[in-house]
């Protein structure tokens, strides 16, 4: 699994981080409700062109509703939708410089294959010739070339994909969003799809906003990504901020896994925090500039894989837990063992471990007594 | 092939055989029976026509005597010629205007709510739970000189003396497209029902005003709804004989009308066959080649 950022390669592209960058589509309060339902409550956010941005959450917390607005196909209640700095929210879709990609693709049955490119490009009212120069570009972009006589009843789900998406770039939109562009295709061609997408992104500087509920894909493509709980915006960060810090039990338990105790601060000495856990005695770690009061009551988040495991007692006096190996389960790249803490009826805390060689003497086994410990940067303080 | 499969084999043949029995019992039985009528000679007797079969001994003579004649008067006769072309005139004149006041019938349905539909439906069959006669003849007095309509238009003040509709090809086009309409309404609302809405979301996204898009989309997609609501209008509409014989005049001669009075007030059955197979022809002809094309 990938867990860190394709976007340290990009580190400097950080226009979210400077005061003069003009963002290419903002969102001010923005409340969308079907009848009782709230779909999307108060959500301000703004996207920088050029940028790759991924929309997270569960299925119906929001991530269509959210995009449909920005496409002109839902008006919302209140606030204003901006793109490049223009009030956007009364314009018809069909004026609209966004493009979008649909989940189910929506390609027209009864067009052909360049017809289907070529539609929004008609539209525009392009010659003929300009059209079919665009059409065939837009073809070898995502490798369909030969194809474009073919109905899309004609084509395999991710051929249909890539129609759907070079239908989308044919008319070079400022912004394209894709809705969950992934969801029908299999585990493989989803990950080259991913690359592939990420490369076209960065290839045509378009921004794209992509909504998943999938978090490796999120993680894997975005250089910032949101994450969304009924309706509202709970974190918005690149990917490894969101990882390594996310704001809430929600965020941390949602992007990837997380082992979560219950505490209580009982110090703070600079940005070294000593937090008193029910279960795992006293957790030392390193939080920048802690914002944490003596007493305050607080949960401590510590990923699988920050985690040790040994037979033998650790030499540190904190930041460590005796237990019993409850389960091991085999995933091929890791091995996730889980420990009952705190006798039979504790809790169990999952552990990673990563398999390096491919015989290991399997040091574990069910049942062993092990010691569970960490370093003073593994764990996370999140609000109880 | 194993032998299950071979059973299973034999076994859909003769599934598939049986709804070509029902044809040939009931379809084409019934024509040979007719297309023998048309090639016999009118007989005062009953069975008012010659020859009549009597056992295969006689079959060689029975079959020299079949002839083509009925088919040559009918076409050398203008009577003929004209009541068929005013009955497809009249025919594609009332699938037209079915059409036209159809469309948005079903497409308001298809566009309306999802609970509402069912109550739409059964609205636009109501009309079947009363006797077609009595629908048609309710249409007499609509349209009679000083009749509903008449009544209407001019207490309204929009006209000054009656219209005369009755007994005109006006009052036989209105009976027809009244007649007709729910069997262009209904594949147009099942074609346009079925339309997936995220097409014409995705052709607004793409640029295209929604007018476009209705032209570009919506009216291609829907073109099988509309050649099977045609079909159901146009053909029962050539053959129409209650209706313009209760609305039309005197001018209005379908060939539905010929056909009864060939077979009723002539009792020339022969040639009264020979309008019907004639008939068949014109209208399954342009239908096999339509079909050709959509293979093709
Ligand atoms: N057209 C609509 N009418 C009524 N409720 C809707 C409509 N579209 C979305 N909703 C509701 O709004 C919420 C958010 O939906 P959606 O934006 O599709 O979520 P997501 O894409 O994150 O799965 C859901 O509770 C859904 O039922
Ligand atoms: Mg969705």
């Amino acid at each position: 699994m990938r867990r860190s950022s394709p976007g340290s390669l990009r580190r400097a592209f950080q226009p979210w981080n400077d005061p003069n960058a003009k963002p290419l589509i903002e969102f001010r309060g923005v409340t969308k409700r079907f009848g009782s339902v709230t779909a999307v409550s108060e959500v301000s956010l703004s996207l920088y062109r050029r940028e790759f941005f991924a929309l997270l959450g569960p299925s119906g917390c929001g991530k269509t509703t959210l995009m449909r607005m920005l496409a002109g196909f839902e008006q919302p209640d209140a606030g204003e939708i901006l793109l490049d700095g223009v009030d956007i929210t009364a314009v018809p879709p069909h004026l609209r410089p966004v493009n979008m990609m649909f989940q189910s693709y929506a390609l027209f049955p009864h067009l052909s294959v360049a017809d289907n490119i070529a539609y929004g490009l008609k539209r525009e009212g392009l010659p003929r010739a300009e059209i079919a120069r665009r059409v065939a570009e837009m073809l070898a972009l995502v490798k369909l070339d030969g194809l474009g006589k073919r109905r899309p009843d004609q084509l395999s789900g991710g051929q249909r994909q890539r129609v759907a998406l070079a239908r989308a770039l044919a008319k070079r939109p400022k912004l394209l969003l894709l809705d969950e562009p992934m969801a029908a295709l299999d585990r493989k061609l989803r990950e080259a799809t991913q690359f592939e997408l990420m490369d076209l992104q960065s290839e045509l500087g378009t921004t794209f906003m992509v909504v998943t509920h999938d978090q490796d894909e999120a993680m894997t493509m975005a250089d910032r990504m949101a994450v969304m709980d009924h309706g509202g915006l709970v974190q918005i960060g690149p990917p490894d901020v969101i990882y390594e810090a996310p704001v809430n039990r929600y965020v941390a338990e949602f992007v990837g896994d997380i082992n979560v105790l219950e505490g209580k601060v009982v110090a703070v000495e600079g940005d070294l925090v000593r937090i008193e856990t029910a279960l795992a005695g006293m957790v030392e770690l390193d939080e920048e500039a802690p914002a944490l009061s003596i007493g305050a009551a607080v949960l401590v988040g510590l990923r699988p894989e920050k985690i040790d495991l040994s037979h033998d007692e650790p030499a540190q006096s904190f930041n460590k837990v005796a237990g019993e190996i409850w389960d091991i389960g085999y995933l091929g790249d890791v091995t996730m063992i889980q420990v009952m803490v705190g006798g039979d009826s504790g809790r169990l805390i999952k552990v990673a471990l990563t398999n390096r060689t491919r015989r290991a003497a399997r040091p574990f086994a069910w049942e062993d007594r092990v010691w569970l410990s960490w370093d003073i940067e593994a764990g996370l303080v999140l609000p109880r | 092939m194993s032998a299950p499969a071979a059973f299973a084999a034999r076994w859909s043949r003769l599934v598939v055989a049986v709804p070509y029995l029902w044809l040939l019992l009931f379809f084409l039985t019934p024509f040979a029976i007719v297309l023998r009528m048309a090639m016999s000679d009118a007989d005062t007797a009953l069975p008012p026509y010659a020859p009549h079969f009597e056992g295969f001994a006689t079959l060689r003579e029975f079959i020299s005597k079949l002839d083509f004649e009925n088919f040559r008067l009918l076409a050398d006769d203008a009577l003929y010629w004209d009541s068929y072309l005013q009955s497809l005139r009249l025919a594609g004149q009332t699938t037209l205007i079915a059409l036209a006041i159809g469309y948005p019938l079903a497409y308001a349905m298809a566009a309306a709510p999802r609970h509402w539909r069912p109550v739409l439906l059964v609205l636009v069959v109501l009309p079947f739970w009363t006797s077609f006669l009595i629908r048609v003849y309710a249409w007499i007095g609509i349209l009679r000189p000083e009749g509903l309509l008449d009544m209407v238009l001019g207490g309204l003040g929009l006209t000054s003396e009656p219209l005369r509709l009755l007994n005109t090809e006006a009052a036989v086009l209105i009976g027809m497209v009244y007649s007709y309409l729910p069997f262009m309404v209904l594949p147009l609302y099942a074609t346009l029902e079925k339309l997936d809405r995220s097409l014409l979301e995705a052709a607004a996204d793409l640029g295209a005003t929604p007018v476009r898009a209705f032209l570009t989309v919506t009216l291609p997609l829907s073109l099988p709804g509309i050649l099977a609501g045609a079909a159901l209008v146009f053909i029962p509409s050539v053959g129409e004989f209650v209706i313009p014989d209760l609305l039309g005049g005197p001018d209005t001669v379908m060939i539905g009308k010929v056909l009864w009075n060939e077979f009723f007030s002539n009792r020339d059955w022969p040639l009264a066959s020979t309008v019907a197979i004639v008939l068949l022809i014109v209208l399954v002809l342009p239908l096999a080649l339509l079909q050709r094309a959509r293979l093709a």
